[in-house]
C-alpha cells in the first residue's frame, strides 16, 4: 500500500507540471487552453523525432526543446490568441479546441496511431532502494523533483519579480495596467511562452516515463484540469498539492481495479468539486 | 420634483414569412420522401437530421446561454443508451423509446448540472467534458448493455425492415421541425428575451429581474433534452451502440464546426452550416485525418476572421434575417 502512495504522489509530479501550464495561462488571462493535452503530447514527439532523426542525447533535447516551445508560445499567442480575448470565452475555446483536432490528426498521418516513447537507455530501470522492499525508479523521482522546482519556480517569479508582477497587473485590471505602461499583449505573449516550456518539459517527461500516442491528449488535458480545480484555483501549490491528490487516488484505483483506475481520479474531482467547489487547498494569497 | 417615465414600446419583428413558406415547401417534399425516394436517402437524412439538432442544442446553449460546453456527447450517449436499454431489457419499443429516452436524458442533466454550474466560462467547458468522460467509463463497465464493446438494438426483430425505415425517418423529419419551431418560438418569448440578456451580461439581467440561475438551468436540460434525442434517434436508426462512439467527443467537434461555419447565435446558422457540413461529409470524408485536419483549421478560420458564420455574412451583405428573433423600437 506504502509503495502504491509512493507510486501515486511520483505519478502526481507529472500530472503538477501539466496543470501549471494549464493554471498559468488561465491565471495570467482568464485563457483555457483545450490544447494543452495534444501540446504535450506534440512536444513528445517532437523529443523522439529529434533523438531519431538527429541522434541527440536526451538531455540536448530536452535543452533545445525549452527555447523552441518558449518561442512557439510567445508567437502562438501573439499572432493569434490574443486576437481571440475578450469577456466571451468562445473564440479562444473554439481556437484552442480546432487546433486539438488538427494537432490530434496530424501526429496520426505522420506517426500513425502506435504508442511511441523516448529512449532513455540505462535511466529508465535506474532505482533508488528506500528499503530493502521499496524501491523508487530514478526518472520518476528527478519529474517529481522538476515539480517542486517548477512550482517553486513560478511561485517566485510571481511573488518577487518584474515579469510575475505584470502577470498579476494584467490579471487583475488589464486597461489599468495598460495605462500604467505595459502592453498586456506582450504580457500575455509572455506568459504562454513560459506555459509552452512547461508542456515541452511535460512532453519530453511523458515520453521519457511511458508512452505518447496522437489519441492521448484529451486525457491529460482532463488530469490537469481536475489538478487545478481539486488544488484550488489561484495558487501553484494547490495546484501542486491537486496533483498529488489525483495521482495517488489513480494509483489506488488501479491498485484494486486497473479498470477503474481513471473512474476512481474522475470521482475524486467530482467530489470535492461539489464539496468544496474552491478546491481542497484554496489560496490566501499567491 | 416630476417624475418621467419613457414608455418603451418594443415589438417582435414579424415572423419571416418567406422562409417559413420556404420551409412548408421543404415539408411537404420531405415528407412525401419515403415513396418515391431510395432507401439510403432516407438513412442520410436520419443521419444527418441528428447531427443537425445535436448542433441546434449547442448553438443554444452556447450561443444564447453564453454556456460553451465540450461535454454534450454525454447527453447525447445517454439518449442511445436509454433507447437500447428500453428495448433490449424492458421490450420498450424504440419509436416511443425516443421520445422517452429524450425525456430520461433530461432529468439526468438536472444533477449534473448541479456539478457544471460549479464552473465558469472556459473551466465549465473542461468540466463537461470531465462528466462526459465519467458517464462513458461508468456505461463501458455496465455488461448489461455490452460493457466497453458495446452491444447492438435487438428490439426490432420482427419489424418489417421498410416499415422500420419509414417510421424513423417520419420521426426524424417531425423532430427536425419540432426542434426548428420550439427554439424560434422560444426565443421570440419574453424567456427567450432573458436568454439573451444573461448571455450579454449577467449582473444587468439579473437587476432587471431576470432569475440568472433558473433560466440557465432550463436551457441547460433543454439542451440536455434534445441532445438526448439527437442521440436516441442516431442509435436506433444505426441499430449498434458502444460507448467510445456514442460519448466520443466528435460529436461535439462537429456540432462546434457546424454552429461556426454557420454562425454562431443565429437560428439560421445551423441551418446553412449543417448543410455546408453535409457536402463537405459527403464528399471529403474518405480523405480521413486530411478531411479532420480541414474541420478544425476551418472551425480556426471562421473564428478568428468570420466570427459570425455565414449567416452572419449574408446578413451583413443583405441586410436581411431569415429567421428573426429581433425586437425593434418603436418611439411614439
Amino acid at each position: 500500500m506504502l509503495e502504491t502512495i509512493i507510486q501515486g504522489i511520483l505519478l502526481g509530479g507529472l500530472y503538477c507540471i501539466f496543470a501549471l501550464g494549464l493554471s498559468l495561462m488561465f491565471g495570467v488571462m482568464r485563457l483555457t487552453n483545450i490544447a494543452l493535452g495534444d501540446q504535450i503530447i506534440i512536444s513528445g514527439f517532437i523529443a523522439i523525432g529529434m533523438a531519431t532523426v538527429l541522434g541527440f542525447n536526451v538531455l540536448w533535447i530536452g535543452l533545445l526543446l525549452l527555447p523552441i516551445a518558449y518561442i512557439s508560445g510567445f508567437c502562438f499567442q501573439g499572432w493569434v490568441l490574443n486576437r481571440t480575448l475578450s469577456k466571451d470565452p468562445l473564440p479562444s475555446l473554439v481556437v484552442t479546441f480546432g487546433l486539438s483536432i488538427v494537432i490530434q490528426n496530424t501526429l496520426q498521418m505522420v506517426f500513425g496511431a502506435n504508442p511511441r516513447s523516448l529512449d532513455v537507455g540505462s535511466l529508465s530501470t535506474a532505482g533508488v532502494e528506500l528499503s530493502p522492499s521499496l524501491t523508487v525508479g530514478v526518472l520518476p523521482l528527478i519529474i517529481f523533483v522538476s515539480a517542486i522546482v517548477c512550482t517553486f519556480g513560478l511561485q517566485w517569479l510571481f511573488a518577487h519579480t518584474a515579469i510575475g508582477r505584470s502577470f498579476r497587473a494584467v490579471s487583475d485590471d488589464r486597461e489599468v495596467a495598460e495605462l500604467m505602461g505595459l502592453s498586456a499583449k506582450r504580457v500575455f505573449a509572455t506568459a504562454t511562452g513560459l506555459a509552452f516550456c512547461l508542456i515541452a518539459l511535460a512532453g519530453w517527461f511523458q515520453g521519457m516515463r511511458t508512452t505518447v500516442s496522437p489519441s492521448d491528449g484529451p486525457s491529460l488535458l482532463l488530469f490537469a484540469f481536475e489538478a487545478v480545480i481539486i488544488g484550488g484555483m489561484g495558487s501553484f501549490w494547490g495546484t501542486f498539492l491537486g496533483a498529488m491528490v489525483l495521482g495517488v487516488t489513480q494509483q489506488v484505483g488501479f491498485h484494486y481495479d486497473p479498470g477503474w483506475g481513471i473512474w476512481f481520479g474522475h470521482l475524486v474531482f467530482i467530489v470535492v468539486l461539489f464539496i468544496k467547489p474552491n478546491g481542497l487547498f484554496p489560496k490566501t494569497k499567491g | 420634483m416630476t417624475v418621467h417615465t419613457q414608455h418603451i414600446n418594443m415589438t417582435r419583428t414579424p415572423l419571416p414569412i418567406l422562409p417559413i413558406s420556404l420551409g412548408v415547401l421543404f415539408l411537404g417534399t420531405a415528407i412525401t420522401m419515403p415513396f418515391w425516394g431510395q432507401a439510403y436517402w432516407l438513412h442520410e437524412f436520419v443521419n444527418i437530421s441528428c447531427f443537425f439538432i445535436f448542433a441546434m442544442m449547442w448553438n443554444l446553449l452556447a450561443g444564447y446561454g453564453g454556456m460553451v460546453s465540450v461535454g454534450q456527447q454525454a447527453f447525447f450517449g445517454l439518449g442511445g443508451y436509454f433507447v437500447l436499454a428500453m428495448g433490449n431489457l424492458a421490450g420498450v419499443s424504440p419509436f416511443i423509446g425516443i421520445p422517452l429516452a429524450a425525456i430520461l436524458t433530461a432529468i439526468m442533466a438536472l444533477p449534473l448540472s448541479k456539478l457544471a454550474f460549479r464552473l465558469n466560462g472556459g473551466y465549465f467547458a473542461i468540466g463537461t467534458w470531465v462528466i462526459a468522460e465519467v458517464v462513458r467509463l461508468t456505461v463501458a463497465n455496465i455488461s448489461i448493455v455490452g460493457g466497453g464493446s458495446g452491444t447492438s438494438l435487438t428490439a426490432f426483430r420482427g419489424v418489417d425492415r421498410v416499415f422500420r425505415q419509414h417510421m424513423t425517418y417520419w420521426i426524424a423529419l417531425t423532430c427536425v421541425v419540432a426542434t426548428v419551431a420550439l427554439i424560434l418560438l422560444f426565443l421570440r418569448s419574453k424567456q427567450g428575451l432573458a436568454l439573451q440578456a444573461i448571455r450579454d451580461s449577467e449582473v444587468a439581467a439579473s437587476s432587471q429581474g431576470v432569475d440568472v440561475i433558473r433560466m440557465k438551468l432550463a436551457v441547460y436540460v433543454v439542451a440536455a433534452l434534445g441532445c438526448g434525442l439527437a442521440g436516441a434517434l442516431y442509435f436506433a436508426s444505426n441499430l449498434r451502440i458502444s460507448p467510445d462512439a456514442a460519448f466520443s467527443v466528435n460529436w461535439t467537434a462537429f456540432a462546434i464546426f457546424i454552429v461556426m461555419i454557420g454562425g454562431v447565435g443565429r437560428i439560421e446558422g445551423p441551418i446553412i452550416g449543417t448543410f455546408v457540413f453535409w457536402l463537405i461529409n459527403h464528399y471529403l470524408s474518405d480523405y480521413g485525418t486530411w478531411y479532420l485536419i480541414g474541420l478544425g483549421g476551418l472551425a480556426i478560420v471562421m473564428s478568428l476572421y468570420m466570427k459570425d458564420g455565414l449567416a452572419g455574412f449574408i446578413h451583413r451583405k443583405t441586410g436581411k434575417d431569415f429567421l428573426s428573433i429581433k425586437r425593434i423600437y418603436r418611439s411614439k
